[in-house]
């Protein structure tokens, strides 16, 4: 029988398979059913502080619209005395997916004023999340605006939220960084325990019938996790964090191969929501056939041991160039 | 005093006397000081008078780019104020046009060598943006500019009204001269429903103005109590109005509770009234001509063509009336015009069809009689604020249903099409502008009570109503609002009479819903009982689609199905 635990975030956890934010996530009969597939912890889906006082200021307006019409329609909608648009709804979602498992559970915050971040982190923490995970991504399209002045702004948050939470906090990152490795060590220094790569920005798609942009959300393949495949296992053993791989793990293959280059953990999303919680227990199937079948005995054993300080021709990683990859057929 | 103009005059000086002299009075706020004397006897008012109201009410009206424009009407159709027109004439009308005129070749295969123009009255616009919301035409190499865009009103309001004037100086299309059953071609016809005081972007009007563009010349209206009846007819002006020929809809507003049986009266007085000219011009056969009587009896009045050559032997007629001094020819010459054929509309919103006036409502539709009814439904009373109706939609919030309504919508058009003989349709224009068309000519042409209940966004519903016709397309996608005609008369032909114009819903009820305020309050309150009205509503969307979907498959030219030679019977 192999060991197929891993640590995250200094969280002791059963393997390394966890369930990141999809709608399995939100409700605590689907949370149920993840954990009783296998999966050692869940990720919840992002509180977004901008969605929250977008969604104030929206319900007012609608509330009162059409007022300026005539006397009648100043009130068209029956006043309730309370509305769950502020971060209550997210903060009960919690509590109640906590409540209803034994796995860990960990928070995600989006925030907008740094003010935001720590009053929403504190919340999250005072719900019972075992870690928080720091989903920033700031998309900079002000040629103003320095690579620099955006990688502060980050230290800087995350620095700012170490001091006044207690729980563990992964730092959810963007792959549009220019010097990821020493961006990452900052990130690090300033607090993160862990570093999750990549988020999967919502990519606009255009509709050519209708000359529109529109929202495209699409589930992700294996094919994607090999950006930070290669990431991880360069910053793994440089950087003093946990690594989770987020994006594109499908099978057991590839939750092996997340761990070789040096993740403590996988996040899967998009597999689950294809073929259902269940799946976790054909993943984990998968990754123990094979570990008994090459006779590996624990996770640990093979966590980075394929990452770029360990490989033989540590240069692979550094191939990017499309002429050098033709050449090596 | 540092203001560099004066406050205009609340009626311009070339409108009638009695527009400036009474109605002016009550717009400027002196109401009170007119006499008694001053305001008609009889309670009838002359319509065509919001024309000289201009209320300025907008900072931003639509600008037309004739570059861009492919002419398919559409913001036109969709206006609800009727203050985007187009029309197409001789380019001789160029010469004396303003310096500021735009237009374009006409594209219509009917009208070769002519131009096109469309003008919108800056006064008279309320800034909804529909218009540019529906407009399909966008810059191929700047998609955010379309055929028509909002720009600020105050810098090019006096622009535009020179544009507006010479506008309302050429010549109106002319009926016969092309078929009015396509969209395009609908915008030619004038509307005699412009500039009402409904609200900005009103989902309700455009459907009246549709009606009067089609048959407005020959239109007499019912209008039940509601929001219908204040934009249609609340003093001082009114938005029914008139074309150069002075004909328009005649219009009277009733009672919540009766307004079926009072628009049922006016058929009945106008079946009365031919069947006296009926019986009185064979009498007169050898004095005004056999063979126009013959014809005047016998007319085909299915086109505007024959409607035109009726109005055309109608003259002649009470021409030749004149000359004969007999007290029965003087009785003859006072109904003459009801040879023309009438369209008997009867108007209102859910209010009034569904609950207070349904009993009205259903016994007039069992009459048989000729009447038209156009059931504007925002599903609530919107006029009084906004309180829950038959018409109310399972999960939407209202007034006496702060729970969120418990009860799906009534089937009105269902009940309606029981009867076997009712024209029945139920249409938004939003999602189908040609449907609605397609519905109000079969309405008016079919021999025989009709009811048309028409989608209507409103400001009730909580979002910004630039999205109005977004919203009606995701309510038929949805399944909420499923679009059909129910025409009796295929049933002679052996036909199913039940079509269903849109496709098989697909779209989550809560895709639609939850744009709106009514439905995703309930959800920010009381998330438990939103989510299981909202399992509910998706339930009566599958399940209502799958009932017209095997009443549309029923075959009816066999006789086994228990229709056939049967259902010849239930005919008209």
């Amino acid at each position: 029988m192999v060991d197929l635990s891993s640590t995250y975030l200094g969280l002791k956890l059963k393997n390394p398979v966890v369930a990141s934010s999809s709608p399995l996530t939100q409700k605590p009969e689907t949370a149920q059913a993840l954990e009783e597939a296998g999966v050692s912890a869940i990720v919840m889906h992002s509180l977004f502080e901008e969605q929250i006082i977008h969604e104030s200021l929206k319900l007012h307006e609608d509330l009162s619209r059409g007022a300026e019409a005539f006397a009648e329609a100043m009130d068209y909608l029956p006043t309730y005395g309370q509305y769950s648009v502020g971060p209550e709804t997210y903060l009960e979602t919690l509590r109640k997916i906590k409540r209803s498992v034994n796995i860990p559970v960990f928070g995600s915050l989006n925030g907008v004023s740094t003010g935001g971040w720590i009053e929403y982190a504190q919340k999250i923490q005072d719900a019972g999340a075992d870690a928080l995970e720091l989903n920033i991504y700031y998309l900079a399209t002000d040629p103003d605006l320095t690579s620099s002045e955006l990688e502060n702004t980050y230290v800087t948050l995350v620095s700012d939220i170490r001091k006044q939470v207690d729980i563990p906090i992964a730092v959810k990152l963007s792959p549009f960084f220019t010097a990821l490795p020493n961006f990452a060590r900052r990130l690090a220094e300033a607090g993160a325990d862990g570093l999750v790569l990549f988020n999967r920005f919502y990519q606009p798609d255009f509709d050519l019938e209708t000359l529109e942009v529109t929202p495209n959300l699409v589930l992700s393949n294996s094919n994607e996790m090999r950006l930070p495949l290669r990431w991880v296992a360069i910053l793994y053993g440089r950087v003093t964090a946990d690594f989770a791989i987020t994006g594109g793990i499908h099978t057991g293959l590839d939750v092996i191969k997340a761990v070789m280059a040096g993740a403590s953990v996988t996040t899967i999303a998009s597999e689950f929501l294809l073929r259902g919680a269940g799946r976790a227990a054909d993943i984990l199937k998968e990754m123990n056939a094979w570990m008994e079948e090459k006779e590996y005995t624990s996770v640990m054993q093979m966590k980075g041991s394929m990452s770029q300080k360990a490989v033989a021709e540590p240069a692979a990683f550094e191939r990017a160039n499309y002429m050098k990859v033709l050449s090596s057929y | 005093m540092t203001s560099k103009f004066s406050r205009r005059p609340p009626i311009p000086d070339e409108a009638p006397p009695f527009v400036r002299e009474v109605l002016g009075k009550i717009i400027a706020g002196e109401g009170d000081s007119l006499p008694v004397s001053a305001l008609p006897a009889d309670g009838t008012f002359p319509t065509g008078t919001t024309q000289w109201e201009k209320r300025n009410i907008t900072l931003e009206i639509p600008v037309w780019e004739p570059d861009l424009c492919i002419q398919c009407g559409k913001c036109s159709f969709v206006c609800p104020h009727a203050v985007i027109r187009e029309k197409v004439y001789d380019p001789a009308y160029l010469e004396n046009a303003p310096a500021s005129w735009l237009s374009a070749d006409a594209r219509w295969k009917e009208f070769p060598g002519m131009k096109y123009s469309l003008v919108v009255s800056p006064e008279d616009c309320t800034g909804c943006g529909l218009c540019v919301e529906v407009c399909p035409a966008k810059d191929k190499s700047q998609v955010g500019r379309k055929a028509i865009n909002m720009a600020p009103q105050p810098p090019i309001r006096e622009r535009e009204n020179i544009n507006w004037q010479y506008f309302l100086t050429l010549p109106e299309a002319n009926r016969t001269q092309f078929s009015v059953k396509s969209v395009k071609n609908s915008q030619l016809l004038q509307p005699l429903f412009e500039f009402s005081g409904a609200c900005a972007g009103c989902g309700e009007t455009p459907y009246i103005k549709l009606l009067t563009q089609l048959f407005g010349d020959r239109m007499v209206v019912a209008n039940a109590t509601g929001c219908s009846s204040i934009y249609g007819g609340n003093l001082p002006t009114t938005p029914w109005s008139f074309n150069k020929e002075g004909r328009g809809p005649a219009w009277s507003n009733s009672l919540f509770e009766d307004n079926a049986e009072f628009g049922l009266g006016m058929r009945l007085t106008l079946d009365k009234q031919i069947e006296f000219v009926r019986e009185l011009l064979p009498q007169f056969s050898a004095q005004v001509g056999e063979d126009l009587v013959t014809e005047l009896l016998n007319a085909d009045q299915s086109s505007e063509t024959g409607i035109r050559q009726q109005r055309e032997r109608v003259a002649l007629l009470k021409q030749r009336l004149q000359a004969i001094n007999d007290p029965r020819a003087r009785d003859l010459l006072s109904l003459a015009d009801v040879l023309v054929r009438k369209s008997v509309w009867i108007i209102g919103g859910d209010g009034w069809a569904y609950d207070i006036g349904y009993g009205g409502l259903d016994h007039v539709l069992a009459s048989g009689r000729n009447v038209k009814i156009l059931v504007l439904d925002t599903e609530v009373y919107s006029n009084t604020g906004g309180q829950s109706s038959k018409a109310t939609p399972r999960a939407a919030v209202a007034k006496f249903a702060a729970q969120g309504k418990g009860t799906p919508k009534k089937d009105l058009g269902m009940i309606a099409m029981s009867y076997g003989y009712v024209y029945v349709a139920r249409i938004a224009m939003g999602a189908s502008d040609q449907q609605t068309l397609n519905a109000f000519l079969e309405a008016d042409a079919y021999d025989g009570p009709a009811q048309i209940i028409a989608y209507s966004h409103c400001i009730a519903h909580g979002y910004d109503l630039r999205k109005g016709l977004e919203q009606q397309k995701l309510a038929v996608e949805s399944g909420v609002w499923p679009l059909y005609r129910f025409n009796p008369a295929l049933i002679a032909e052996g036909k199913n009479p039940l079509i269903i114009d849109s496709k098989e819903p697909t779209l989550p009820v809560s895709k639609y819903a939850y744009n709106e305020t009514r439905y995703r309050m309930l959800l920010l309150s009381d998330e438990q009982r939103a989510e299981a009205l909202m399992q509910l509503a998706e339930k009566d969307a599958k399940s209502r689609w799958g009932l017209y979907r095997q009443m549309a498959s029923m075959h009816y030219n066999d006789p086994a199905s228990g229709n056939g030679k049967d259902s010849e019977g239930q005919h008209g």
